[in-house]
């Protein structure tokens, strides 16, 4: 049998039974439509995350606490302001380039409001490291980090939370039961996929921060390059000096594309594991084609008797109903395709989430699902091409 | 191997002391056939009768290329079907046999004409080819006008004519007809006998007709008669038929 006539004879007996042949590959649709669902989700999530990072510019060195290896669990930092100190003063205008940071969560009240956020311990010169502009006021003076000043500056959000349509500058808010003076509003920043939106953020110095939070360690240290060519050497910098103080699996040096690297990496992972989940129901899929394919050849008898007796040979028959089984899980799996792109384009337009239909996902969620016709088709596809023709004939 | 083919003096179609034995479970066995001889040449007539259970679709099973017999010899054009592959079995069904069954076995999904042609998938031809020849055939035996509905739409005898038309579409050299009236009230009966007959005259197919009515079995140029699986009579007589050949337009 030509291969242009066995796949009109296999789509002739899907629709044949239309219902059936929809409700037999109904798990492959399903299958399906949730593997290219969630890798998109997943896909979304990583492009959103490494988008974030990337935000903050990519001169950027991060020093964080332990050996570097995101596997393990989470190490304790050692650095104290000793640390981040040194580090600035090794470096040329280290002043500005270098901001150490805690965060920790707070309430934060004024005017009779009261939101709990995030709230950053962050150096003098942290919103320029960082790449954040100030939209209102000024950011903090080295002398409000060294004099354990209690100023602020507010999130654009937050600052509307707080103050509605007043100037917040100058006004009084207090943090974890403290009294702070606002000195700064930063610029907005928009919305964010992941945790809060960067708009709730607040700054304190990082010394009233340390306090405020009762930790004796700063979580993080950043250190601007001012060129993409000076990220090497100011690394070394930072490398010896820190390496001079701590032992070598306190600290890890990485750079912005090394942590959106890792941090890719992870997310990628993450929606592989999604996505294998997902194809397990395709294969539980694939067990309910097989199922309804053997139900299919012991009522198709006759006819599998039939063919046989006008010269169809055993791999005639074998290879008629193994692409019908394939035919049935392709057309599962583009229609599964498309209800999954709907729904990622419905998951886009509700949720911060963008979802991010890859041609990959794509690629495979149509490769399983016919492999899955494949696998799950031979079974029945042999035994209607072992059936004695004189036996299919008296079949009733 | 077409229609007329093989080599003369060959028959079409030889049985040689063809035994079968059905093996039931635990130690019961049914001799179906015991020892059957006869020979089929090309443009034969024959109709095998018997009481039921004598082995008549036993029979036809073996001389259709079905199955193989235990003991004895099926030869079609002198090659024995004993020693022919599955592949070559399927090869020699598809080209030398047409077959039209009681129930006519039609598959409902399909139309008239892509029941035609279904043999016709079988071997290598153009989807245009098996459409031309299968649109002929279904005109050859009156249905020229119903090649597009589907067997549901047919009654039973022109359900029997749409299997026929599948028999003739490969111009095999014998129809191996299985109580071909068996489903059919007397009168359409005689028409699809008539039909039969014409295509064996007209195009020296030859014909074999499995019945157990008498008034079928008498149209036939010859009459084999099967008891207890041995064939108990075997001649040549002068056919009675009611109604003339008829050939549909
Ligand atoms: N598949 C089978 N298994 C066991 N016995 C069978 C089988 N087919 C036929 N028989 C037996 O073989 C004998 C001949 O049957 P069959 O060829 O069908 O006769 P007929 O067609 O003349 O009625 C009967 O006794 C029948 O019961
Ligand atoms: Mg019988």
């Amino acid at each position: 049998m030509s291969p242009r006539e066995a796949l009109r004879t296999a789509f002739q007996a899907i629709l044949a039974n239309r219902l059936r042949s929809f409700l037999t590959t109904l798990g492959v649709v399903i299958g399906v439509m949730s593997v290219v669902l969630l890798v998109s989700i997943g896909q979304g999530a990583r492009s959103e995350i490494t988008g974030a990072i990337e935000g903050l510019g990519s001169n950027l060195l991060f020093v964080l606490p332990g050996s570097g290896d995101f596997g393990g669990p989470p190490t304790r930092s050692r650095f104290t302001l000793d640390e981040v100190e040194a580090v600035a003063r090794a470096l040329p205008r280290g002043e500005e380039r270098v901001s150490g940071q805690v965060l920790g969560t707070e309430t934060v009240g004024a005017e009779g409001e009261r939101v709990t956020t995030t709230v950053y311990g962050v150096s003098a010169g942290h919103t320029t490291v960082v790449d954040r502009e100030i939209a209102r006021g000024q950011g903090f003076a080295p002398s409000d980090v060294v004099g354990n000043r209690r100023v602020a500056l507010l999130g654009a959000d937050v600052a509307t939370e707080l103050f509605a349509d007043l100037d917040p500058i100058g006004r009084s808010i207090s943090i974890g039961g403290s009294r702070f003076r606002v000195v700064g509003v930063l610029e907005v920043v928009g919305s964010s996929a992941f945790g809060p939106s960067q708009d709730e953020d607040v700054y304190v110095p990082l010394t009233t921060g340390m306090r405020l939070l009762s930790v004796s360690n700063v979580d993080t240290i950043y250190v601007r390059s001012d060129t993409t060519e000076a990220l090497d050497a100011d690394r070394e910098t930072v490398e010896r000096v820190l390496g001079q103080r701590l032992a070598e699996d306190q600290f890890t040096v990485f750079t912005q594309d090394e942590i959106v690297g890792v941090v890719g990496t992870i997310l990628q992972i993450l929606t592989f594991v999604l996505g294998a989940i997902a194809g397990i129901s395709l294969l539980v899929g694939g067990v309910g084609v097989s199922n309804i394919m053997l139900v299919s050849v012991s009522e198709r008898t006759r006819e599998i008797g039939l063919r046989k007796a006008l010269g169809a040979r055993t791999r005639d028959i074998t290879a008629q109903f193994l692409l019908e089984a394939v035919a049935l899980t392709g057309l599962g799996g583009v229609l599964g395709l498309g209800i999954g792109v709907g729904l990622a384009q419905v998951v886009t337009l509700v949720s911060p989430i963008p979802a991010e239909v890859t041609t990959w996902s794509v690629a495979l969620a149509l490769g399983v699902s016919t492999g899955v016709g494949l696998l799950f088709g031979v079974l029945p596809a042999r035994r209607a091409g072992r059936l004695d023709p004189v036996e299919a004939l008296r079949h009733d | 191997m077409r229609g007329g083919g093989g080599a003369p003096g060959v028959p079409l179609l030889e049985a040689e002391a063809v035994e079968r034995t059905y093996r039931m479970g635990g130690d019961v066995e049914v001799r179906a056939l015991r020892g059957v001889s006869f020979r089929v040449d090309r443009g034969d007539y024959v109709a095998i009768v018997g009481t039921s259970g004598s082995g008549k679709s036993t029979l036809l099973n073996l001389i259709g290329a079905l199955d193989r017999p235990d003991g004895g010899h099926v030869r079609y054009d002198g090659r024995d079907v004993r020693e022919m592959s599955d592949t070559e079995l399927a090869e020699l069904r598809n080209v030398r046999i047409g077959f039209v069954f009681q129930s006519f076995h039609l598959l409902s999904r399909m139309t008239a004409r892509d029941n035609v042609a279904m043999p016709l998938v079988y071997r290598t031809s153009s989807p245009k080819e098996r459409r031309r020849r299968a649109t002929e055939a279904l005109e050859a035996v009156g249905l020229g006008d119903r090649v597009d509905h589907r067997p549901t739409e047919l009654s039973g005898g022109q359900q029997q004519r749409v299997a026929i038309a599948r028999a003739l579409v490969t111009e095999p050299a014998l129809i191996l007809a299985d109580e071909p009236t068996g489903n059919l009230d007397t009168r359409t009966g005689e028409e699809i006998m008539g039909l039969l007959e014409g295509i064996q005259a007209d195009r020296g197919t030859a014909l074999v007709v499995i019945t157990h009515e008498p008034e079928i079995a008498g149209r036939a140029g010859r009459r084999i008669e099967l008891r207890d699986g041995l064939v108990v009579a075997d001649a040549v007589q002068i056919p009675t038929r009611s109604t003339p050949a008829a050939v549909a337009p």
